[in-house]
């Protein structure tokens, strides 16, 4: 391993810019990802947020008794996707929509707003097709006059998550085939310079697992390299964009090191790729 | 040791560089390898390392078989020969003896015996005292003399040589050839590719010649059938 641990220093020493690029190169690569990663997990923050606030308001029929209101809030409140009911009362109703709309207070003149049993959901519950099925469950009360719980936006909420995810996923893979390609043909480089040391070698009978061995290391430390300057130019991205933009969250640690470790793995499956390949030919 | 039946080898661009060879080296014994440029010598001694295998045909090498032959077989196998070449093959940015331990380190040898095993092949050679020249700052017959070194390090029971006087002028040619036979004198089998038949002529070792692709002479045929002649 040290002898391995030798030639691959040998190997950074020898073409350094060479070097240099290419753990560049893979660092843009995988910035670009970054910053796209960083835009994800703002957004899912955000959304989560946001959907913490998702409800389901039931309107009550004129005259319910407070009795049959209590007991069905207790129906409500006993369904496992349901983490909060509470009663809203006309007069708080108002109160409500007074503070909420402040510049048109004096419209609000008088009880007309009906009562309500606001819902609120478990986190993981939050889904359109649960708080739809909910609300559904809740309409089906005979004194409930109507249900509403921003349909639209819940969908579109949801629809955006979704988008983000997939574009994600999508731009994760391209880039990270970028950067096996981009460590693929430094290796390949790396393969060429060296094939006096590789024929040599092979005369006196080190084995090919030997030979590949610097080649290997040499990719893992390019995409760790690679994936810490990444993350080095993503935090300032991001230190940047919260300073002059909006306040973003950056990646947590645990975060952070699976993106190392995707740096090193896309370094280590770009040169075993590569390696063999061109060894082949020497 | 060495055994070769019934070889052919073909290129795809070149066509046949050896038809119909068949030949058997002894264990311990000198062979010369002659024959114009192209004949096929160099082709020969690759088949001998394995680093071509045969068309048709096979060979037999220190047990190895070429017929199924896998790659690690093959790394197996050159551990237990030396070969060197024409042009040295040395590497020009370490010094003699890391250029002879290289060849240790990279068969994993344990790490301790790799100074006392160059500093031996080194002495082999003659040439202890520039141990840690690089090859630039040696003479083609000094840099050849650690190629031989390199090649003798893991005491092979074989030391190929393809060309190994032909970068070098007269007296370095008869220092290194003179090595040679001290090597094959301490029991090294040794089979030599040269054009230089004043070598060949002024020596008693057997002398195979080669032309285009096949065995026209061998002078070990040549002693048998005097000796059947003689019975």
């Amino acid at each position: 391993m040290r002898l391995a641990l030798r030639e691959t220093m040998i190997g950074f020493r020898r073409a350094p810019v060479l070097s240099a690029l290419s753990i560049t190169t893979i660092a843009f690569s995988l910035f670009a990802f970054g910053l796209f990663s960083l835009v994800a997990v703002n957004i899912r923050k955000t959304l989560r947020d946001v959907e913490s606030r998702v409800e389901i308001r039931a309107f009550l029929a004129d005259g319910t008794p407070v009795e049959v209101v209590s007991a069905a809030m207790g129906d409500i409140g006993a369904f496992p996707e349901v983490s909060r009911v509470e009663y809203v009362s006309p007069d708080s109703a108002l109160a409500r929509a007074r503070a909420e709309l402040g510049e048109f207070k004096d419209v609000f003149e008088s009880a007309f707003l009906p009562a309500s049993i606001d819902v609120r959901l478990r986190e993981g519950h939050r889904d359109p097709t649960t708080v739809r099925a909910i609300a559904t469950r809740i309409k089906s009360f005979e004194f409930v006059d109507d249900v509403r719980y921003g349909e639209d936006w819940v969908d579109k909420l949801y629809r955006i998550r979704n988008i983000a995810t997939a574009t994600g996923v999508v731009l994760g893979l391209a880039f990270a085939a970028v950067a096996i390609i981009i460590i693929g043909a430094t290796i390949r480089m790396a393969v060429l310079a060296r094939s006096r040391e590789i024929s040599i070698m092979r005369l006196v009978g080190a084995t090919d697992a030997f030979i590949r061995r610097p080649f290997l290391i040499e990719g893992f430390l390019k995409g760790i390299l690679g994936g810490a300057l990444a993350l080095l130019l993503t935090w300032i991205a991001s230190v940047v964009i919260s300073r002059n933009f909006i306040q973003t969250e950056f990646f947590s640690r645990s975060l952070a090191s699976l993106g190392l470790l995707g740096g090193a793995l896309i370094g280590l499956l770009g040169s075993s790729l590569s390696v063999g390949r061109h060894l082949r030919k020497i | 040791m060495i055994r070769f039946q019934h070889v052919y080898k073909e290129y795809p661009r070149t066509g046949l560089a050896l038809q119909d060879v068949s030949l058997f080296v002894a264990k311990g014994e000198f062979v010369f390898l002659t024959g114009p440029s192209g004949a096929g010598k160099s082709t020969l001694l690759k088949l001998t390392y394995m680093e071509e295998l045969p068309t048709k045909g096979d060979v037999w090498v220190s047990g190895v078989r070429a017929k199924g032959v896998t790659r690690r077989d093959v790394a197996k196998l050159r551990r237990k020969l030396g070969v060197v070449f024409q042009d040295f093959r040395l590497l020009e940015d370490r010094t003699a003896e890391a250029n002879i331990a290289f060849a240790l380190e990279v068969i994993d040898a344990p790490r301790a015996s790799i100074p006392g095993k160059v500093a031996r092949a080194l002495a082999q050679v003659g040439l202890s005292a520039k141990a840690t020249s690089y090859p630039r700052e040696l003479s083609g017959g000094e840099q050849q003399r650690v190629a031989i070194a390199r090649a003798l390090v893991n005491d092979p029971f074989v030391l190929i040589a393809d060309e190994p006087t032909g970068n070098l002028d007269e007296r370095a040619t008869r220092g290194v050839f003179q090595l040679l036979r001290d090597i094959n004198a301490s029991g090294t089998a040794v089979v030599m590719a040269t054009h230089n038949l004043d070598l060949v002529r002024r020596s008693d070792y057997r002398n195979i010649e080669v032309n285009r692709g096949q065995i026209v002479f061998d002078s070990a045929d040549t002693r048998n059938k005097k000796l059947e002649e003689l019975a």
